[in-house]
């Protein structure tokens, strides 16, 4: 059998890429998730139940308990019980615990890339190629410290677990940031309480699944559903410790809820990172760095590189391959195997950032947005890039936590380094320049936890991350990361 | 017996280097452990405190940018010179009703030592070469966190002081203290040691006075980055932490641990008050 | 003559020239963009998962067939391995004549009188290498004299190589010397440098060989010869890329890229058709623009291209070998 081929008359190609989707049948949803309290899913006390949609349909994907204060203190108290068991457990077999949750997170990847795209809009090659092997790769990491925890804090003497973490985590790397949490609590021998995001509980609901594969002892890990008072009433609940990732807004009012109490903290919060590029810089490497910084995830990155700062003699030179390279960028469907930015996590940050940019249009910058058609329902935002930019405008100031990018310049190392460190932020930092001297310089003089020079928005679990100033304390990754999660003989009160 | 009449000293504040009274004019009363009056201290205001911010804020480029080996010498300098006033250390201790002057006087002096060692090894024992998944060096440094406030305990108040400010400044920040309200004249002549020890006008400040008048402003100032409670009376810890949450403070407490005992100097002093920075670079050709 | 292929006709087009001086090569190579090996690569790798539709997919793989140099380049190549080469050039696949025919053959200097034969009227072009291939370190003289002898004998592009020696060296003033004695030798030819990124070392290095070949009146810059054992790979491809589009935007020139050497399978020749598209986008994805350098990838895409019609695998059986 032969199809006629129609062969094109034009001289414009017919270059089209594929719509590619993934196939959603590899998840098998419930209608309802409960919650997840002592290994078992149950009934919220509260009767509530809220709908958890995808932001690239809007339709409703499965609902979801919502935890009031009795039900939160329903998990600390199993998370409490299970305290004694799993840390009277072997260290070496408590690290096989986590090696198994490891494992079965690699075994069941696809399926979690999927429900991540599904539920938090992200494009499925980055929760395919991203969020899920990093989230492994975490765990993975960290099993391995559980029997070896006398050799990380040297003239430390007789590592314990802190007891109770009562872990808050946000809707950009939901799986990602639970794995951030749970391994290094863990493998630290800790019992834990996690909120996942109101827009994205999913993937840490179908984590709680792999939880009951790895036989975890029964409350090690519980999980916990709802929104910001159900987060309030787990930093009000008696736990030992607080972990938060999230906005500094809200990290602000978590230290003052903790304050006097004794409870650990550690905070990792908002940012508004100059990605900073030099006249001698891979110019053609840098664009697909700062297209990276900015849109990667839609933006949605607390480290997002979200002020660029570009060396007034290549600004023209710049912004032409950054608008070229804008122009082919595909917006769309996140389960697209072809698309480079998916879906706005949600109606209200969609909302926030469309509130920022108007107000970037109506303080005098220059807003360039490439022609694309976005979907009708869903939500959705061009890529946009800011020129005529200054360090007073809101959209150089506030996180706007959304693809959008605001391109100022300057002259000198010194206006670089005094433009970059000029906020309240001090999360991350990009270098570009072929002057080795120069970043290490530049790398110093940076107040910000993460410096990416010459690459951008790189992740890996040996790799400490965290902030300087308001974007937070602590550390999550590497041997940094076990420190929150341990006391020590005679240690800090 | 001379006719000589003796020169008292005036017991001021000690902020950029200077020693000014405080702006406000006020001072109090300072007695021994007996209630024998001993001298009149300037009584910092919160305008005291915001110039030392200043100041400390100024010194902090060139004191964190400063090498790990010149902090370390600067801090076994300034031992030199206490040892040199032990006499006077001695004497003020013995007026707050310290048990044995001489030993908090000699443990003060080890304390600088022992932390002006730890300047160009800290960063050896925190710090990290990560072996991240892919073609990149990645390095963790360790890095001062800023203009750090401390609130130096009441009792102990010359090892106190020291034990606190110490690791402060070693790994490159700069402080505001604020000495113990009851017996500040040790950290008075602190001080003046600083001010002839080579450390820079700046990097450390102190203030005496009332410490409910001055921690609250010193917690909630906008442009410290950490502070140091170990001296905030219990009662007000909770509403300082809650100052502190305004600009995202790293809040630290020392151990409960006797000023004496080994137990009460560590790195991990040092890293309170220190922020970790990693650093990224793609490995290729 | 064998026939008429399907080949569009290569738009007439004028050979480029010089747009520098020897004196200001220094320069060239000096101020040419730095580039990020790691960084680079990382776009390759991305580019490379790209998929593309269907119907476009056999609308690339067709330009795979338009945009291919149909090459041998062996010691044992006769007039009869040319003869069958050239057949297999202008109708790729004999059952389906609506197969476009490649847009060249590219062999040695001396067949390529037997090419010029076989192809004459076709739309299929003659290329022949030359200069001294692969090296190019023989006498001066005696290159050019051979640049020249191929274009008198018909050829209608020739690819000549580097001097890896000159331009390894820092002797940059000479290279390019050499590389406009080569386009003046080559007379109404096309001129196809090839910069043999293998040998170069770095992706720094191949970014300002591009800029050097370009700046002498190149029409394309070639990837490889063939003859090492790194040929074309998608970062060194990608580098020249982008290298062909600065230039294109300081001199509103436009040179075209070909990717030579180690492109045996389909799948391959659509990563390079993406790397085209996404990097210089579409108006480099003709014959004029773009060519693949390969003798086994025409009937790998051949079978693509069955497959797709049919909706089974194919297998080599099915296609002619020459």
């Amino acid at each position: 059998m032969t199809e006629a081929i129609e062969r094109p008359a034009s001289a414009v190609p017919p270059w089209e890429y594929a719509s590619a989707p993934e196939s959603t049948d590899i998840v098998r949803l419930d209608d309802r998730y409960g919650l997840f309290i002592g290994g078992e899913f149950v009934e919220p006390k509260s009767g509530r139940w809220f709908p958890t949609i995808s932001p690239s349909t809007e339709e409703t994907l499965a609902e979801v308990a919502e935890a009031d204060a009795a039900d939160v203190a329903r998990a600390v108290d199993a998370a409490r019980d299970a305290a004694p068991v799993w840390r009277a457990l072997a260290p070496a077999e408590r690290a096989k615990y986590v090696f198994r949750i490891a494992r079965q997170l690699q075994e069941r990847a696809r399926e979690f890339a999927v429900l991540e795209s599904l539920n938090g809009g992200k494009p499925i090659k980055e929760s395919r190629d991203v969020d899920i092997p990093l989230a492994a790769a975490h765990f993975f990491y960290y099993a391995g410290w559980a029997d070896k925890l006398e050799y990380a804090f040297p003239g430390r003497d007789a590592p314990r677990p802190v007891g109770v973490a009562g872990q808050i985590i946000p809707w950009n790397f939901p799986l990602l940031m639970a794995a951030w949490k749970l391994a290094p609590a863990l493998a630290a021998g800790n019992t834990t309480v996690l909120k996942p995001a109101e827009t994205t509980p999913l993937t840490a609901l179908l984590l709680a699944q792999v939880m009951q594969e790895a036989e975890l002892p029964p409350g090690v890990v519980n999980i916990v559903t709802g929104a910001g008072e159900t987060g309030a009433a787990l930093v009000d609940a008696p736990v030992d410790k607080i972990a938060f990732t999230g906005s500094t807004e809200v990290g602000k009012i978590i230290r003052r809820s903790t304050a006097g109490t004794g409870k650990r903290l550690t905070l990792e919060l908002g940012g508004k990172a100059a990605n900073i590029v030099f006249e001698d810089a891979p110019l053609d490497q840098a664009v697909e760095g700062v297209i990276n910084g900015i849109f990667f995830n839609q933006g949605h990155v607390c480290c997002a590189g979200s002020r660029l700062l570009v060396q007034e003699p290549v600004f023209d030179a710049l912004l032409g391959k950054l608008k070229d390279r804008l122009q082919t960028l595909r917006v769309g469907d996140p389960l697209d195997k072809n698309t480079d930015v998916g879906a706005i996590n949600s109606r209200a940050q969609l909302e926030k950032i469309e509130e920022l940019v108007e107000s970037g249009v109506e303080e005098g910058a220059e807003i360039y947005q490439p022609e694309c058609l976005l979907p009708e329902r869903g939500f959705w935002f061009r890529p946009t890039l800011f020129t005529g930019v200054s360090q007073s405008h809101r959209i150089a100031r506030e996180e706007i936590f959304g693809p959008v990018l605001s391109i100022l310049t300057f002259r000198t190392v010194d206006e670089a380094v005094e433009k970059a460190n000029n906020t309240p932020y001090g999360l991350s930092a990009g270098i570009w320049t072929e002057k080795g001297s120069r970043i290490l310089h530049m790398a110093q003089r940076l107040r910000a936890g993460v410096v990416w020079a010459n690459t951008f928005n790189r992740f890996d679990p040996t790799s400490p991350f965290g902030g300087y100033k308001e974007s937070g304390f602590g550390r999550e990754g590497g041997l940094h990361g076990l420190e929150p999660y341990l006391t020590f003989d005679g240690g800090a009160r | 017996m001379t006719d000589r009449l003796e020169v008292r000293r005036t017991a001021k504040l000690y902020i950029g280097g200077a020693f000014p009274r405080s702006e406000s004019g006020r001072s109090y009363e300072v007695t021994t452990h007996e209630g024998e009056p001993l001298a009149q201290v300037s009584q910092a205001s919160r305008k005291d405190l915001r110039e030392a911010v200043v100041a400390a804020r100024a010194v902090f480029p060139a004191w964190s940018g400063a090498t790990a080996y010149l902090r370390g010498q600067i801090l076994y300098r300034v031992a030199e010179m206490m040892e040199g006033r032990r006499v006077q250390f001695e004497d003020e201790l013995a007026d707050a009703g310290a048990a044995d002057p001489a030993r908090g006087v000699s443990a003060s002096i080890d304390r600088w030592v022992w932390y002006a060692g730890w300047a160009d090894k800290l960063a050896q024992v925190v710090g990290a070469t990560n072996p991240v998944a892919g073609p990149y060096f990645n390095f963790t440094l360790p890095e001062p966190t800023g203009v750090v406030g401390i609130v130096a305990p009441g009792d102990q108040s010359l090892l106190g002081l020291v034990s606190r400010l110490a690791p402060v400044i070693v790994s490159g920040n700069t402080t505001v203290a604020i000495a113990s309200e009851r017996s500040p004249l040790p950290a008075v002549s602190l001080a003046e040691v600083l001010a002839t020890s080579d450390v820079p006008a700046g990097v450390v400040n102190i203030l005496t006075g009332r410490t409910a008048e001055l921690v609250p402003w010193l917690a909630s100032h906008m442009d410290v980055n950490g502070l140091d409670v170990t001296g905030v009376p219990d009662e007000l810890l909770a509403d300082t932490e809650r100052a502190a949450a305004e600009n995202v403070k790293r809040v630290h407490h020392a151990p409960d641990a006797d000023p004496f005992d080994e137990a009460a100097q560590s790195p991990y002093e040092i890293t309170a008050f220190t922020e970790s920075k990693t650093v990224w670079h793609p490995m290729g050709a | 003559m064998v026939g008429v292929s399907q080949a569009a006709e290569l738009s007439p087009r004028q050979p480029l020239e010089p747009v520098a001086t020897a004196s200001e090569a220094a320069r060239i190579v000096a101020r040419a963009t730095a580039v990020d090996a790691v960084g680079l690569e990382g776009r390759a790798a991305a580019l490379a998962t790209r998929s593309i539709k269907r119907d476009s997919k056999v609308w690339a793989l067709e330009l795979a067939i338009r945009c291919m140099d149909l090459t041998t380049l062996e010691g044992s190549d006769t007039t009869g391995k040319i003869m069958a080469m050239c057949a297999k050039a202008v109708r790729p696949d004999p059952l389906r004549p609506e197969v476009p025919g490649v847009a060249a053959v590219c062999l040695y200097p001396q067949l390529v009188p037997v090419a010029v034969e076989q192809l004459a009227g076709t739309g299929v072009a003659v290329a022949s290498v030359a200069g001294g291939f692969p090296s190019g370190l023989g006498p001066l003289d005696a290159r050019l004299r051979e640049i020249a002898g191929v274009a008198a004998a018909g050829a209608d592009e020739i690819d000549i190589v580097l001097n890896r020696s000159l331009f390894l060296g820092g002797r940059y003033a000479e290279a390019f010397e050499e590389l406009v004695a080569a386009r003046e030798a080559a007379g109404s030819a096309h001129l196809k440098v090839i910069l043999e990124a293998g040998e170069l070392g770095s992706y720094d290095r191949v970014r300002q060989a591009s800029m050097l070949a370009m700046a002498a009146g190149a029409d394309f810059i070639k990837t490889s010869t063939g003859k090492i054992s790194v040929n074309a790979t998608l970062p060194n491809a990608l580098c020249m890329m982008e290298a062909a589009r600065d230039f294109h935007r300081q001199t509103d020139r436009r040179v075209g890229v070909k990717v030579a050497g180690g492109v045996r399978r389909s799948k391959q020749s659509i990563q390079y058709l993406v790397l085209v598209h996404e990097t210089l986008g579409p108006d480099w994805m003709t014959p004029d623009l773009f060519r693949i350098g390969a003798s086994s990838l025409l009937n790998d895409v051949l079978m693509q291209l069955e497959k797709e019609h049919t909706g089974r695998y194919s297998g080599p059986d099915y296609f002619t070998v020459d």
